[in-house]
């Protein structure tokens, strides 16, 4: 069957299977890998993209069903596809300054849930954060940081900038870090 | 996994999606938001020889009203009705159980109709259908038919509904009254399906109960409407009266044992949470 869909700006027209996931698609067909499959069971969230204004998991739709419809994968969030870092979607930004991410195979999905969910919920408490991502695992990071990332991002999208990272805690260079702690505790 | 062949028709209408599922012969499956059917077909667990796709037939989609009777298309998504300000209104019961199915994501595409027809019991709509006495309105080559919802859900993964019928609506009575709802589900992860679910509608009158309406979500092969209990509740009027009452909610049912929970452990958590949203429905909180 002839499928029409816009991905990511791009508006392609393909022959598909019926039975051809979009995931399927979107990386097989056009070559758009950046969206990763992490099970069979529609629980994993790693294969989350935009459908239309809302996140859906890629792996559940069939390409045919996504016919006319606009999507945007994380390949296509910030707009850029070179991997310029100064071009990052917010989300993206704070996910790598709170090391929100180890393997990174949940990441797209986790990236593609958040911006979602700061849609909806600009102001999200932890709680929300963590209900909001209920659908999106992570095997790496316990979750810890990739909550801190969300309330980072949903500051910085208030305009009332990004909370303090790990990258950002740090001195800019070692020389600095080394005196202070260590004369104050050192012995007379 | 790839999921099996086969051939795939998105009818525009009601009528032509009647049709298309009678031409495909029995073999055909509706597809309706894909989130139980889709795995299922990726699993291989199923080889649907067609899918009658319902999702580009809008009639299906939407709440209204009909005098006492809030009026949901099957094709309706999660999310929609958990934001609906008529199902907030007048079947609150719906909108809280709802926005516990699932993930955001899922909720985005899996139907109202879908879940009740999947009728997996440990589904947590399908409790609240028959605590809260809708009605399912099927479509088929015959015409249209009203299901109780008592009578809708006959087994595990079973329904009512002939093959070569689709549901097209849900029926549900207005709540009207000093009503209070509550749905108590018990799982291990957010995420994850309810290891028993309880769903409560309690009218009160005075500070006593004076009507209650119980569904048990995976208290069997299909939801459960404990009737003896939900008589034993009238005039109730504080918790340890609802908690007594409550006792006797897993009596005659067989709960099924699997790697999420035992039967009599699942039996405990039935009457433990029998008493939460019932005492919660009614505004009893000590
Ligand atoms: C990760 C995950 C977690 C989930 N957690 C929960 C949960 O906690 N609680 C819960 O209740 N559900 C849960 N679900 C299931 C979810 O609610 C599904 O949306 C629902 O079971 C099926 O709805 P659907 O619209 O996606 O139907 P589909 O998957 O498209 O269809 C399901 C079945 O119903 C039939 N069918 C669908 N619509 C009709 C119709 N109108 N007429 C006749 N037959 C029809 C189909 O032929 C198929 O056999 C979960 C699903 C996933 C993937
Ligand atoms: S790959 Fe889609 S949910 Fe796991
Ligand atoms: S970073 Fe490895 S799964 Fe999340």
């Amino acid at each position: 069957m002839r499928v029409r869909m816009k991905v990511d700006g791009v508006t392609y027209e393909d022959e598909v299977q019926p039975r051809t996931l979009l995931t399927h698609h979107l990386r097989d067909g056009l070559g758009r890998v950046g969206t990763p499959i992490g099970c069979d069971t529609s629980s994993c969230g790693a294969c989350t993209v935009d459908i239309d204004g809302e996140s859906v998991k890629s792996c559940s739709v069939l390409a045919v069903q996504a016919d006319g419809s606009t999507i945007t994968t994380i390949q296509g969030l910030s707009g850029a596809e070179n991997g310029d870092s100064s071009t990052w979607h917010p989300v993206q930004k704070a996910f790598q300054e709170h090391h929100g991410l180890q393997c990174g195979y949940c990441t797209p999905g986790m990236i593609m849930a958040t911006v979602d969910l700061l849609k909806r919920n600009p102001s999200p408490s932890e709680d929300e954060v963590r209900h909001g991502l209920e659908g999106n695992l992570c095997r790496c990071t316990g979750y810890q940081n990739i909550v801190k990332a969300v309330l980072s991002a949903a500051s910085e999208l208030r305009g009332e900038g990004p909370l303090p990272g790990s990258f950002q805690d740090a001195p800019e260079n070692d020389t600095a870090q080394t005196p202070a702690a260590e004369t104050a505790g050192a012995p007379a | 996994m790839i999921p099996p062949e086969f051939d795939y028709v998105a009818p525009t209408t009601l009528a032509e999606a009647v049709a298309a599922l009678g031409e495909a012969g029995e073999d055909a499956k509706i597809l309706a938001g894909g989130q139980s059917l889709i795995p299922v077909l990726r699993l291989r667990l199923a080889f649907p020889t067609t899918l009658v796709d319902l999702s580009r037939v809008p009639e299906l989609r939407g709440v209204s009203e009909d005098a006492d009777t809030l009026v949901i298309g099957a094709m309706t998504k999660h999310s929609d009705v958990v934001e609906d300000p008529l199902v907030q209104q007048h079947a609150p019961l719906l909108s809280e159980a709802t926005a516990t199915v699932a993930d955001p994501a899922v909720r985005h595409r899996g139907t109202f109709g879908g879940a009740l027809a999947h009728a997996d019991p440990a589904g947590d709509l399908a409790a609240v259908a028959l605590a809260l006495d809708a009605e399912l309105v099927a479509e088929g080559p015959g015409g249209r038919r009203t299901i109780p919802a008592r009578d809708f859900f006959l087994d595990y993964l079973e329904t009512s509904l002939s093959p070569d019928e689709i549901l097209a609506a849900v029926r549900i009575p207005k709540l009207r009254g000093s009503w209070g709802v509550r749905y108590e589900k018990f799982n291990r992860v957010a995420q994850a399906w309810a290891i028993v679910g309880v769903a409560a509608a309690v009218r009160t009158e005075g500070g006593a109960i004076a009507e209650a309406r119980i569904g048990l979500t995976n208290m069997g092969s299909t939801p459960v409407r404990p009737a003896a209990v939900e008589a034993a509740l009238v005039g109730a009027s504080d918790r340890a009266a609802v908690v007594a009452a409550c006792a006797a909610v897993a009596e005659g049912l067989t709960p099924p044992s699997d790697l999420g929970a035992q039967a009599d452990y699942r039996a405990h958590l039935a009457r433990v949470l029998t008493a939460r949203a019932v005492a919660h429905a009614a505004g009893m909180s000590s």
